[in-house]
């Protein structure tokens, strides 16, 4: 592997990262804060995925497409946790496990009605097509890295929010201490609906803007779900900044377990996750358990 | 038999019925309720887990499967291997998994067990997926069912259906009564204990972490028993029997049937069953009812089918009371 090869591989991993971020980040919150473990997580990203082929098609445009659907992925996120979730908040973890494992059912089945079980592609937007040499038959292509940046504006925004206004100071009291912040005034209800609805438009628009290099096929959901999990565990469960870490890490670390290990590729984040809470049963930047 | 004693009289009406089941029962449903008692047994074991030790696993399927595969590994093209060589060596081989498995997962707890118990099954089924010696994702056939016998002389035929029928449900019954003994037997306490406070009763000097292992170790063995039933039954093993989607199925049936009672998860495995079947015969999109089902069930029948029937035995004034939680 020459210089330029490994960079390649190390954009490729940075830039997966960033798109397990996104998905890792609603989850994290969601567990962090409202104490559900929704397993239904994953469809938003495969429903992102869809919309955006749908969308795209209809219109023409990527970006159209993720401006028009968007706020309908949001708006559903919204109404599950209205009319599903939100019964489940004083349950043990064991029944909102199989309650979202039942909306996964839901889910999949109404992507096999919608769509079918074809896989589907969404074309790079036009502009973004190009690619960026790096050697003389090495080149990198721009879409790519505009994921990454895109991603990388959107961590940025998502750490500011949390950390400097008063919303991100509700979100983080409700993390803490949900009954005292409740004591205090604070409407915990609706910090859980926005929370919800914020980390399905994170997962969906992870999934819409991922599109163009992944394909769009049933069981999309499911795989992004299990992986944003081992990235939650990894990180800490509720931590930002571990669900950061534990994106990148896994992102590198399944790029170059292709690259390198390519028989037992798959295998190599789960045994990263498992040596990770040997060392930290907790996570790497996880609360130890009381 | 342990309970109460209207309990104990259903049960034994329940396997007496499935007793007479083969001479009145369709072919195909008789096929049915074999795979059914199978996933019986599959649950009872998760159950011992999740409603006796109070551990959640979500990768009890890597188990299933991993004893099937043994199976179809070890059987040779030229006919069926003896069962008490091939029975003993997927349990062992089973038991050594498990205990591998649980000897990293028990450190951990919570929404950490599920996830860690999920990640080894993950990493068993891409392991099995991504192995072409193992069939890949289109798995391996079992050559011949195990035959049963001394030397030459056939006890019990397993290629007769009803002969495969009885076998599994003695199998069936065996296990309820080996697991209601484990839990009888001062092991079962602790184990119990553990659930309801582990410090506590690490504070009364029982080492938890080794009781928690070997109750993960015994119910990844009673796994296996059920993942070498059903190969052996379809003489089929592939990369989905250790998948997540069997791993949450298995959940299901125990939550769905009641937690903690042994007798619930069999009749969450029954009734789950059955509904798929009826449901796949009704609509290609039975996934669809299956989600709404379970979506119910959760929100509005917290206890399983268990606690409906001992609400139900209440409501008349009598039955079993809830178990101690």
């Amino acid at each position: 592997m020459d210089i330029a090869q490994f960079l390649v591989q190390v954009l490729n991993g940075v830039q997966y990262g960033f798109l397990l971020f996104l998905v890792a980040s609603g989850l994290t919150l969601i567990f962090g804060i409202m104490g559900i473990i929704n397993l239904a997580h994953g469809a938003f990203y495969m429903f992102g995925a869809y919309v955006a082929f749908w969308l795209t098609g209809v219109t023409g445009s990527l970006a159209a497409g993720i401006l028009l659907g968007l706020p309908f992925i949001i708006a559903i996120g919204f109404l599950i946790e209205r009319f599903a979730i939100s019964f489940l908040y004083s349950r043990d973890h064991l029944y909102q496990v199989l309650l979202t494992y039942g909306l996964i059912l839901i889910f999949n089945e109404m992507q096999k009605i919608l769509w079918g079980t074809d896989f589907y592609s969404v074309p790079v937007p036009e502009v973004l097509s190009g690619s960026i040499p790096l050697t003389e038959n090495q080149a990198y292509p721009v879409y790519r890295l505009f994921i990454s940046l895109v991603c990388l504006g959107i961590a940025a925004s998502l750490y500011l929010v949390i950390g400097r206004t008063r919303l991100g100071m509700m979100i983080r009291a409700g993390a803490s201490n949900r009954e005292m912040t409740q004591a205090l005034g604070v409407d915990i209800t609706k910090v859980f609906s926005v929370v919800f609805s914020l980390g399905a438009a994170l997962a969906a628009f992870s999934g819409m803007i991922g599109a163009p290099v992944s394909a769009v096929y049933p069981g999309m959901g499911d795989h992004i779900l299990i992986i944003s999990f081992v990235v939650v565990v990894i990180g800490g469960i509720g931590s930002i900044k571990g669900a950061f870490i534990g994106a990148m890490l896994i992102g590198l670390a399944d790029t170059f377990g292709k690259v390198l290990l390519p028989e037992l590729a798959s295998m190599t984040i789960y045994a990263l996750m498992a040596l990770v809470l040997l060392w930290r049963p907790q996570g790497l930047f996880g609360r130890p358990a009381t | 038999m342990t309970g109460p004693w209207p309990l104990r009289l259903t049960l034994l009406a329940a396997v007496g019925g499935l007793a007479v089941f083969p001479w009145v029962g369709d072919p195909f449903y008789v096929e049915l309720v074999i795979h059914l008692m199978i996933l019986g047994i599959f649950a009872m074991s998760l159950d011992l887990l999740m409603g006796y030790t109070g551990l959640v696993s979500f990768g009890h399927a890597a188990f299933f499967g991993i004893s099937g595969y043994l199976l179809a590994l070890m059987t040779p093209e030229s006919g069926g291997l003896s069962i008490w060589l091939a029975l003993p060596v997927c349990l062992a081989g089973t038991a050594v998994a498990a205990l591998v498995v649980g000897w990293f997962s028990v450190r951990t707890s919570g929404i950490y067990f599920i996830m860690i118990t999920l990640a080894f099954a993950q990493m068993a089924f891409f392991f099995f997926v991504e192995h072409q010696d193992f069939g890949g994702t289109d798995g391996l056939f079992v050559a011949d069912k195990p035959f049963v016998g001394f030397g030459g002389w056939q006890l019990l035929d397993l290629r007769d259906e009803h002969s495969f029928y009885f076998f599994t449900l003695g199998l069936l019954v065996v296990t309820y009564l080996l697991l209601a003994m484990i839990l009888r037997a001062p092991f079962g306490q602790v184990i119990r204990g553990i659930r309801a406070n582990e410090a506590r009763t690490r504070a009364l000097g029982y080492p938890t972490q080794r009781y928690k292992l070997i109750s993960f170790v015994i119910a990844g063995t009673f796994a296996g028993l059920a993942g070498f039933l059903e190969a052996a039954h379809t003489e089929y093993v592939s990369p989905s029997h250790l998948g997540w989607h069997e791993s949450g199925l298995v959940l299901m049936y125990v939550i769905l049937g009641g937690m903690g009672t042994l007798y619930g998860p069999v009749l969450g495995a029954f009734v789950m069953g059955l509904l798929h079947d009826q449901f796949q015969d009704l609509t290609e999109h039975f996934n669809l009812v299956m989600g709404f089902f379970v979506i119910a069930v959760v929100l509005f029948l917290p206890d399983g089918v268990a606690g409906l029937v001992a609400r139900l035995g209440r409501a008349r004034g009598g039955g079993p009371a809830d178990p101690p939680r």
